[in-house]
């Protein structure tokens, strides 16, 4: 298969996660990433993947590629995102976060989690605290999604920000926390992140939109040299390995 | 004790809620982890924190909590100020750091669980 430069948005929710809208259903996920010429999506839900196989069933019928995954709360409150080649691998994953995740969600306070199937009808409603945080720490986490029979990316989310990122919570990130990469919020260009942080030099940095509506799918994105969306491609991009390549 | 004398006793900066000022403070809780405020904290309390994410008031929302201090004279941010607003959450600001807050709140007759 030949190389070909795709663009990625690796951060965004559907409507499973708490704080985002009913319109970010898989189909309207899938069309308004077409809308704005987003070649791969990753999809990462707060501590689940209920709505993953949905977003990649409707994403098949329209050509885009989706890398499923999840957006994990450690327990020292970092997001970390997750993704897995392997859906089994992924569902596995999803089921050691839900062994560690306590409570049940108050619609009231935190919103809707809506389970929703590839055509937008709703199939079920989430009721886990996906809010919160899970008692794995980054470091366990990490471990887990590497022991999957598969390929794992794994990529620390929005660390520029002080809330719920690994560099926020602890002021640094961990020699030892194995990451493919470290991902920049829409608050700052990558440049600016390796200049404030000098933690964000020493990891592949990675661009993408957070996107909790569907207008802000795409905002952010990074520019992938690679043979398709997996994430052992994805990996190769990040390591400049075999002609690959990841620019943001 | 009421909300309403611990702006006045403290100097509080009211940025939201400032209807809402008569609700009784039952007690205070301290703590930077919102899950460990999601676990821990009692209906009633005063929650002293320096984070500004909007999740504040989501966790303030669903403990009951009767109201938000933000530390070292920290502004919420304008999704967190939106949020308190609907969800009639208090959250006052002080230039104190959390050690100096508590320490007088302490003083001034609020208790920890």
């Amino acid at each position: 298969m030949a190389l070909r430069r795709i663009k990625a948005d690796l951060h965004v929710h559907t409507c499973l996660s708490p704080c985002s809208g009913l319109d970010m259903s898989p189909r309207e996920v899938v069309h308004a990433a077409i809308r704005k010429g987003i070649d791969l999506l990753g999809i990462c839900d707060h501590n689940s993947a209920e709505n993953v196989l949905a977003v990649k069933k409707a994403a098949e019928r329209n050509g885009l590629m989706v890398l499923g995954g999840m957006e994990v709360a450690s327990s020292e409150e970092a997001h970390i995102l997750v993704f897995f080649d392997d859906d089994d691998d992924l569902l596995e994953f999803q089921e050691h976060v839900y062994r560690h995740l306590a409570g049940r969600n108050d619609e009231h306070s935190f919103g809707l989690q809506v389970v929703a199937d590839d055509e937008d009808g709703v199939t079920g409603f989430c009721d886990r605290l996906l809010i919160a945080a899970t008692s794995l720490p980054a470091e366990a986490i990490v471990a887990r999604a590497r022991s999957a029979k598969g390929e794992s990316l794994v990529i620390a989310a929005h660390v520029d920000r002080e809330s719920f990122s690994i560099i926020g919570q602890l002021g640094f990130i961990p020699p030892a926390l194995d990451l493919d990469a470290v991902e920049v919020s829409a608050r700052m260009t990558a440049a600016e992140a390796r200049e404030r942080f000098p933690d964000c030099r020493k990891y592949p940095v990675v661009t993408a939109s957070d996107a909790h509506g569907p207008e802000d799918i795409g905002k952010r994105f990074t520019w992938l040299t690679v043979e398709d969306g997996t994430a052992s491609e994805i990996k190769k991009a990040l390591a400049g390995r075999d002609n690959r390549k990841a620019e943001c | 004790m009421k909300l309403n004398d611990l702006v006045k006793e403290f100097g509080l900066e009211v940025r939201t809620g400032a209807g809402l000022l008569d609700a009784e403070v039952t007690g205070g809780y301290v703590s930077d982890l919102l899950s460990d405020v999601l676990a821990h904290a009692e209906d009633g309390v005063i929650w002293v924190t320096l984070h500004i994410h909007q999740n504040i008031v989501a966790v303030a929302s669903h403990k009951g909590l009767s109201g938000i201090v933000l530390v070292q004279g920290r502004q919420p941010e304008k999704d967190t100020v939106a949020k308190a607003e609907e969800e009639n959450i208090p959250i006052l600001v002080t230039s104190l750091s959390a050690f100096e807050l508590v320490g007088r709140l302490y003083k001034a007759g609020i208790r920890g669980a």
